[in-house]
């Protein structure tokens, strides 16, 4: 049976939500789903990799702790070729953007990030070109394939399945002259504002950074993460780390919460693939109006106290 | 030893795109250095004077036009440039074997810059491939940089706000981030001075390359349709809060 390896991820020791869409792009009935960990515990993973077609896990372990993008990749790749998986996909994340270009050029194969849909059997895919303008369809050839799933863009289908684990013991050597000294967190860090699910973004109209508490007080409730607009990034109001658009992070949210925001083509360009964007801006004429899913014309001054207090009521 | 900097020719963010036939589009519309080679070439020029006997190098894969930007890139620093010129399309696989050969041709490098992604076709993956192909290690969206005599320390941003503190042994190659600096952009005595400076020209079959077993091949391009049909919630401001819960916690199902 054909076979097509998934390279998860964990966050706080769980399976990330937008891991399973990865299972529910390539499902196919005559194809083994296999999951790919490396140096964690699968044991947790197993039963919800299970409800979504996963029928098998290795569990890759370097001996090293700590992340080492050079020496995952090259576990991974390890991997794959022990198993014979040929065809690899994973998330177009922070840690994908790492492993998956290090796991293509050490197999010289053929990637393609940020793809909107994959088939793994005609090696086709959709994926943005030119700054989000275009929709390209690329076809990949080789002897292996490797695909970079965008975040959120194929929702999550239950399958339920039985996985079996493997265990693939792999003797790492560090790669010569690459060395992680330490992982920091600065001021804005960790908030994993790349691959969050819903988002709520301040511009100019916040009028200082004081005001962004207004923010925080509503993305506490729904577990939201915080973004900016450059206006309110060069005001000095918040830092670099939470600048969403052309110059700063893409995101990929479930919702996209936009306030005091006009929605210039390059926050758009940040920003435009959210499922869901909300709009709240005193003039209706902005951009952002036009091109949102639901648009409130009012101050945010009023609006978000209120929203505070009913997100606060619903999660209660 | 040289700095050589990658530096891609791309339509200007702003610009309109216009698909012309399957796989291509209207090329009379702006293009300029990739945004995040402006960082990279930036920050070849300045560490460029940490050591004697260095030149910046900018070389770029393109059609002819590409020149363009090879002269932009020496407005903002560079010595000299190599382009290496092809009508046809290069994936990013082939794009990484001539960058890789036509840096050894040309001399001994200490640090090759590129950028974390080019925002035309949006791959990637380059930086990578290019440092698989001489061997050397490569770290991606470096927002800072120290160098030593034989080390460089570099500080890469994983997500916002993460930062991985790396040391790598030289020569490496270093794709830069928007963090890293503020580009330098050129007066105009320093673009009246880079056209005085040499682009040597070479073609991609002069290079020799062999031919990559793999690749990735455009079929079609057609425009991002912005399919949203926004509709108003109105109402006193607590009537619109209770409206915003309502879409996230029943349709949207987030909450
Ligand atoms: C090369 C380049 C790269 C760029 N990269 C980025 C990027 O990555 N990200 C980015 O965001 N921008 C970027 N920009 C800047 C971009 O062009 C815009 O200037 C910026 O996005 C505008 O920010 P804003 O929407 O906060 O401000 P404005 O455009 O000034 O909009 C503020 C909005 O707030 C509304 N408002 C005011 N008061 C209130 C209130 N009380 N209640 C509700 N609404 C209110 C106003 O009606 C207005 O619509 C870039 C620009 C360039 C040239
Ligand atoms: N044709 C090219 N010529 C020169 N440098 C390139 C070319 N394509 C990509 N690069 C470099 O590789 C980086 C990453 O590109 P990409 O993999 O396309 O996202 C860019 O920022 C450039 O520095």
């Amino acid at each position: 049976m054909r076979s097509i390896g998934l390279l998860i991820e964990l966050k706080n020791g769980q399976v990330k939500d937008t891991n399973f869409g990865m299972a529910t792009a390539v499902h196919a009935q005559d194809r083994e789903i296999v999951a790919l960990m490396v140096d964690t515990s699968v044991d947790t993973a197993k039963s919800s990799l299970e409800t979504h077609g996963v029928t098998r896990i290795i569990n890759i372990k370097t001996g090293c702790s700590g992340w080492n993008p050079s020496l995952q990749a090259d576990a991974v790749a390890a991997a794959m070729e022990a198993f014979a998986i040929d065809s690899l996909v994973g998330l177009t994340s922070p840690t994908g953007r790492e492993l998956l270009p290090r796991i293509a050029a050490k197999l010289d194969a053929p990637l393609i990030m940020d793809c909107l849909a994959i088939d793994p059997e005609a090696r086709r895919v959709k994926t943005s070109q030119y700054s989000g303008k275009t929709i390209a369809t690329i076809t990949l050839n080789g002897n292996h394939f490797i695909y970079g799933l965008r975040p959120n863009a194929v929702p999550a289908v239950k399958q339920p399945a039985n996985a079996d684990i493997v265990d693939f013991e792999w003797a790492a050597t560090p790669e010569d002259g690459y060395q992680v000294i330490e992982t920091r967190m600065e001021e804005g860090g960790g908030q994993f504002l790349a691959e969050a699910d819903i988002i709520i973004s301040g511009g100019r109209g916040m009028k200082s950074g004081e005001n962004f508490s207004l923010l925080d007080d509503c993305a506490r409730h729904m577990g939201a993460a915080i973004g900016a607009s450059r206006v309110a990034v060069d005001n000095g109001w918040v830092p670099y780390a939470m600048q969403v658009g052309q110059t700063g992070v893409k995101v990929n949210p479930k919702v996209y919460i936009a306030v005091g925001i006009s929605g210039s083509i390059q926050h758009f360009a940040g920003m435009k693939t959210a499922k869901t964007i909300i709009a709240i801006n005193t003039d209706e004429n902005a951009a952002i109006m036009a091109n949102c899913d639901y648009y409130v014309v009012g101050d945010l001054f009023e609006i978000l106290p209120e929203l505070e207090k009913a997100l606060a009521r619903a999660v209660s | 030893m040289n700095i050589y900097v990658c530096v891609k020719h791309v339509p200007d963010s702003a610009a309109t795109i216009t698909i012309e036939g399957p796989n291509t589009i209207n090329e009379k519309i702006t293009f300029l250095v990739n945004p995040y080679d402006e960082h990279a070439i930036t920050e070849a020029a300045r560490i460029k004077a940490l050591k004697t006997d260095t030149q910046v190098v900018a070389v770029c894969l393109g059609k002819a036009a590409a020149e363009n930007s090879l002269r932009s890139a020496m407005a903002m620093g560079a010595d000299r440039a190599i382009l290496i010129e092809t009508d046809k399309p290069a994936d990013s696989i082939l794009t990484a074997r001539a960058l890789a050969a036509a840096i050894l041709a040309d001399g001994e490098p200490w640090i090759i810059f590129t950028g974390k992604e080019s925002i035309d076709s949006e791959g990637m993956q380059t930086q990578f491939r290019l440092a698989a192909n001489l061997g050397l290690p490569v770290a991606t969206n470096v927002v800072k940089l120290d160098v030593e005599e034989k080390t460089v320390t570099v500080e890469c941003e994983r997500d916002p706000g993460t930062i991985d503190v790396l040391r790598m042994a030289v020569p490496a190659v270093l794709a830069a981030g928007k963090g890293l600096n503020t580009p330098n952009y050129p007066t105009f005595p320093d673009i009246v001075k880079s056209r005085k400076k040499p682009v040597k020209k070479i073609t991609l079959d002069e290079l020799d390359i062999k031919t990559p077993a793999a690749g990735m091949r455009i079929d079609t391009l057609e425009p991002a349709v912005e399919s949203r049909n926004p509709k108003p919630l109105s109402g006193s401001a607590a009537e619109i809060a209770e409206r915003i819960v309502d879409i996230l916690k029943n349709e949207a199902k987030v909450i």
